[in-house]
C-alpha cells in the first residue's frame, strides 16, 4: 500500500534531525559504503586463487596436474581399458610445427606407457615455447597422471631445430567406471617473456 | 532542458552562472538534468553506430565495411548504450526524484554528485577516440572484442582496449560513487515518519540497483585491471601461455555482467508500478510483495551468472545448478508481473503517452523473460548460444525493458521537470511508431538465430538475406522515430500547456505535492509523513 501522505502536518512524535546531526550520520554511512565497495574489490582478485583451486580441486575446466606425478605402485586393473586421444595445437604467434606421432594409444588404468610428439622450429630466430594440456571430459582430467612431460617446462628451439619431445604417463585406477575415452588437448603458446 | 531551472534562478544571486554553474553545481535537480541530457545524446551516438552495423546487414556479403571496424562498431555501440545511455538515465531519474519523493532537500553527498557526473563525459570520450585516432594513423581502432572482453583476443587487441579499459574504470568510479551517494540519500534523508517500508517503489528499486552496484562494479574493474596488467606488464592472469586461464574473466566478467542487467532494469521495475498505479487511479497492488520479490532478485543476480557460458565447459552439477538458479529467478518475476496487472485490474485507466509505454513495456519485457528461461536450458542453449537468439532476447530486456521503460518515466516526470505539459498527440505517435519498428526489427532476429545465425559476424548465409532486409528497414524506422522523441522533448522544455502540481488525476507521492517545475531548492523544511 501507498503511504498516506500529509506534508502540513506537525506531530510530535517525529523529529526532523538538525543540520549538523544529518551531515554526521551521513559521512559515517558514506564511508563504511566505501570500505563495502572496496571490499568487493578485494573480493575480484582473492577469486583468482580461490579459482586455481577449485579448478585443480575439481578438474573443472580440463586443468590436470602440473607436477610430475611418483611412479605409482598401483596394481594394473587389467579388466578394463581406457583409449587416450592427442590433439595438438600451435597458438598464433609462434613458429613452430608441433604434432604428436601417435593419435591415440589404449591402456589399462594403472599401465606406464611413453607418448611422443614432435616438434620444428620453422622460424630463423631461437623460439621459447610453452605447452598447456588440458583433458576432456574435465571430469576425467585429475586420473591422467604425468609422470614427465615436456609441457612441465619451457622449450627451446633452435633455428629448423626438430625436437621429439615424451610424454610418460598413467591413467589412475580410480578413474570412474564410464570413463573409455579421453582426449588430452596440448597447446603450443609461445613463452610469455619475462 | 536548461530554461527549466533558469526561470526559478533569480531567487538565487550566489551561484554561478553559464557553464560554471553546470561544471560546479551541487544541486540535485541540476546534476539530474545533465545525467538525462548526457544519457540522450549517447542513446543517439550508440544508436548511430548500430545503424552502421544494419547497413552492413542489409545484405549478405561485404558491402561497407571491413570486419574488424564492424566488430568495434558491434562493442562500442553495447558499452555506451549500457554504461552511457541506460546507467545515466536511472541515475538522472534518481538525482531528480529521488529527493522529491522522499521529501528530502537534496541528495546526501551533493558535491560526490557532482563529481560523479563529470567522470562520465570522459568517459565517453575514452570510448570514442579511438575511432577518430584510427583516422589519423593512430592505432588501429576502438576495441574489437564486443562489450564482452574476452580474452585471448581482448589481450591481443590494439589501443583501443586499453581505452575501453580506462572508460570502464572511470564509468566504475561514477556509478560506485553514484551508489553510494543514493543508499546514504534513502537511509538517512528520508522525511520524518517515511518508514522503510513507506518508501516509493522507485526508491526501493533503486537502492538495491545500489546495492548490487558497490559489490560488483569493482569485480569487473578488478577483471579489467587484471587485463591491463596481463597486456602490458608481463601477469598472467588470462593468459594461458603463463599459466593463466581465460574462462576466469568469464567468470570475472559475468560475476558483474548478470548483476548489471538487474542493475539496469530495477529502477524501471521502481517506477513503471507507479505509472501504473497513476494511470489506473488505483493504489498499487501488493507493495510489499513487490519489495520482496525486488530483494530476492536482486540477491539471486550475483548467484547465476555461469549461465552466460553454459558451453565453455562446465561439470554436469555446476550445469544443473546454474540452470535451476537462473530459471528459479524468474519466479519473483513472475510475481511482479503479477503485480503489475493486477494493479490495472478493474482501474479506470486511461492512456496517456507515459501508460502506453508502461502497457507496452509489460508486454515486450514479458517476451523477453520469456526467452530467457528458453536459453536458461542448458540443452537448448548449446544450439542458442551466439547466435541472433541472444540478440534478440537481450533486446526485448534492455531496448524494451529498459529503454522503454525510461521512456515511460520520461513522459511521465516530464512535466514536472519542465513546468510544460509535452505535446500528447506527438508522444502518441512515438510510441506506436517505436514499439512496431522496435518488433519488426527484432522479431525477425529469433527466427535467424533459432535458424543458426551467429552474432558478431558481419556476413551471413543467403537463406537468412529476407529477415535481415526487414530487420535493416525497420531498425532505421526505430532510429529515425527517436528524432521524434528528441524534438517532443525539445518542444516541452521550449514551452507548452502550463502543467499542474499535480499533473496526472491520480497522481500519488511527494513529488506531485510540489510546484511543476519545483522550486530550486525543495524541502528546505522536511515535511512529516503519517
Ligand atoms: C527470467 C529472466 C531471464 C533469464 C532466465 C535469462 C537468461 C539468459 C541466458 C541463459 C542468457 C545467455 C544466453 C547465451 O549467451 O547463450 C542470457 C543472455 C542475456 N540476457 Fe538474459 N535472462 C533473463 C532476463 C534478462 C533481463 C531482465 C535482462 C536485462 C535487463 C537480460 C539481459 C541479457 C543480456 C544482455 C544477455 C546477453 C549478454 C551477452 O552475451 O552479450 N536478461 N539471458
Ligand atoms: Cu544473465
Amino acid at each position: 500500500m501507498e503511504p498516506v501522505i500529509d506534508p502540513k502536518s506537525d506531530s510530535n512524535d517525529v523529529r526532523r534531525k538538525t543540520k549538523a546531526e544529518q551531515d554526521k550520520a551521513n559521512s559515517k554511512l558514506a564511508i563504511k559504503m566505501i570500505w563495502v565497495a572496496a571490499g568487493s574489490l578485494l573480493f575480484a582478485f582473492a577469486l583468482v586463487p580461490l579459482y586455481d583451486v577449485l579448478c585443480s580441486i575439481t578438474g573443472l575446466n580440463g586443468k590436470t596436474d602440473n607436477n610430475a606425478a611418483t611412479l605409482n605402485k598401483a596394481k594394473v586393473d587389467e579388466s578394463r581399458s581406457v583409449t587416450v586421444q592427442f590433439t595438438a595445437a600451435v597458438m598464433p604467434g609462434l613458429g613452430w610445427n608441433f604434432y604428436p606421432k601417435q593419435t591415440s594409444i589404449t591402456l589399462h588404468p594403472g599401465q606406464i606407457e611413453t607418448v611422443l610428439f614432435e616438434a620444428k622450429n620453422i622460424t630463423s630466430q631461437i623460439v621459447t615455447g610453452q605447452a598447456i594440456p588440458s583433458v576432456t571430459p574435465g571430469v576425467a582430467s585429475v586420473y591422467l597422471k604425468k609422470i614427465e612431460c615436456f609441457c612441465f617446462v619451457n622449450q627451446s628451439l633452435k633455428p629448423g631445430e626438430t625436437k621429439i619431445m615424451p610424454l610418460r604417463f598413467f591413467i589412475d585406477p580410480a578413474i570412474p567406471k564410464d570413463v573409455s575415452e579421453m582426449t588430452l588437448s596440448y597447446s603450443f603458446f609461445e613463452a610469455a617473456k619475462k | 532542458m536548461s530554461t527549466t531551472t533558469v526561470a526559478n534562478h533569480e531567487e538565487h544571486h550566489d551561484h554561478p552562472t553559464g557553464i560554471m554553474r553546470w561544471l560546479t553545481t551541487t544541486n540535485h535537480k541540476d546534476i539530474g538534468t545533465m545525467y538525462l541530457t548526457f544519457s540522450l545524446v549517447m542513446f543517439l551516438v550508440g544508436g548511430s553506430m548500430i545503424l552502421g552495423i544494419r547497413a552492413e546487414l542489409f545484405k549478405p556479403g561485404l558491402q561497407l565495411m571491413n570486419p574488424d571496424f564492424f566488430n568495434q562498431l558491434i562493442g562500442v555501440h553495447a558499452l555506451i548504450m549500457i554504461f552511457a545511455a541506460l546507467m545515466p538515465a536511472a541515475t538522472g531519474f534518481a538525482n531528480w526524484m529521488l529527493p522529491l519523493q522522499i521529501g528530502a532537500p537534496d541528495m546526501a553527498l551533493p558535491r560526490l554528485n557532482n563529481w560523479g557526473f563529470w567522470l562520465l563525459p570522459p568517459s565517453a570520450i575514452l570510448l570514442t577516440l579511438p575511432f577518430t585516432l584510427a583516422l589519423f594513423g593512430i592505432g588501429d581502432g576502438a576495441l574489437a572484442t564486443g562489450w564482452t572482453f574476452y580474452p585471448p583476443l581482448s589481450i591481443q587487441g590494439g589501443i583501443g582496449v586499453d581505452f575501453a579499459i580506462f572508460a570502464i574504470h572511470l564509468l566504475g568510479i561514477s556509478s560506485v560513487l553514484g551508489s553510494i551517494n543514493i543508499i546514504v540519500t534513502l537511509f538517512n534523508m528520508r522525511a520524518p515518519g517515511m518508514t522503510l517500508m513507506k518508501m516509493p517503489m522507485f526508491a526501493w528499486g533503486w537502492l538495491i540497483t545500489a546495492f548490487l552496484l558497490i559489490a560488483t562494479i569493482p569485480v569487473l574493474a578488478g577483471a579489467v585491471t587484471m587485463l591491463l596488467t596481463d597486456r602490458h606488464f608481463g601477469t598472467h592472469f588470462f593468459n594461458a601461455a603463463g599459466g593463466g586461464d581465460p574462462i576466469m574473466f568469464q567468470h570475472l566478467f559475468w560475476f558483474f555482467g548478470h548483476p548489471e542487467v538487474y542493475i539496469l532494469l530495477l529502477p524501471v521495475w521502481g517506477f513503471i508500478p507507479q505509472i501504473l498505479q497513476t494511470f489506473s487511479r488505483k493504489p498499487m497492488y501488493g507493495y510489499k510483495a513487490q519489495v520482496y520479490s525486488l530483494w530476492a532478485i536482486g540477491a539471486l543476480a550475483v548467484v547465476v551468472w555461469a549461465h552466460h557460458f553454459f558451453t565453455a565447459g562446465m561439470p554436469v552439477p555446476a550445469l544443473l545448478y546454474f540452470m535451476y538458479s537462473t530459471m528459479a529467478i524468474s519466479l519473483p518475476l513472475a510475481v511482479l508481473f503479477f503485480c503489475w496487472i493486477k494493479t490495472m485490474w478493474k482501474g479506470s485507466m486511461t492512456f496517456e503517452t507515459p501508460m502506453l509505454f508502461a502497457v507496452g513495456w509489460i508486454i515486450l519485457f514479458g517476451i523477453g523473460g520469456l526467452t530467457g528461461l528458453v536459453l536458461a536450458d542448458v540443452a537448448a542453449d548449446a544450439q542458442y548460444h551466439n547466435s541472433y537468439f541472444v540478440v534478440a532476447h537481450f533486446h526485448y530486456t534492455l531496448f524494451a525493458g529498459g529503454i522503454m521503460g525510461i521512456m515511460a518515466g520520461v513522459y511521465y516526470w516530464l512535466p514536472k521537470m519542465t513546468g510544460n505539459m509535452y505535446d500528447e498527440k506527438l508522444g502518441k505517435w512515438h510510441f506506436w511508431l517505436t514499439a512496431i519498428s522496435f518488433n519488426l526489427t527484432f522479431i525477425p532476429q529469433f527466427f535467424v538465430g533459432l535458424a543458426g545465425m551467429p552474432r558478431r559476424i558481419p556476413d551471413y548465409a543467403l537463406q537468412f538475406a529476407e529477415f535481415n532486409m526487414i530487420s535493416s528497414i525497420s531498425a532505421f524506422a526505430l532510429g529515425l522515430s527517436q528524432l521524434l522523441f528528441v524534438y517532443v522533448i525539445i518542444k516541452c522544455v521550449k514551452g507548452g500547456k502550463k502543467a499542474t502540481d499535480k499533473v496526472w488525476e491520480g497522481a500519488e507521492g511527494l513529488e506531485w505535492t510540489l510546484s511543476s517545475p519545483p522550486p530550486y531548492h525543495s524541502f528546505t523544511e522536511q515535511p512529516i509523513v503519517k
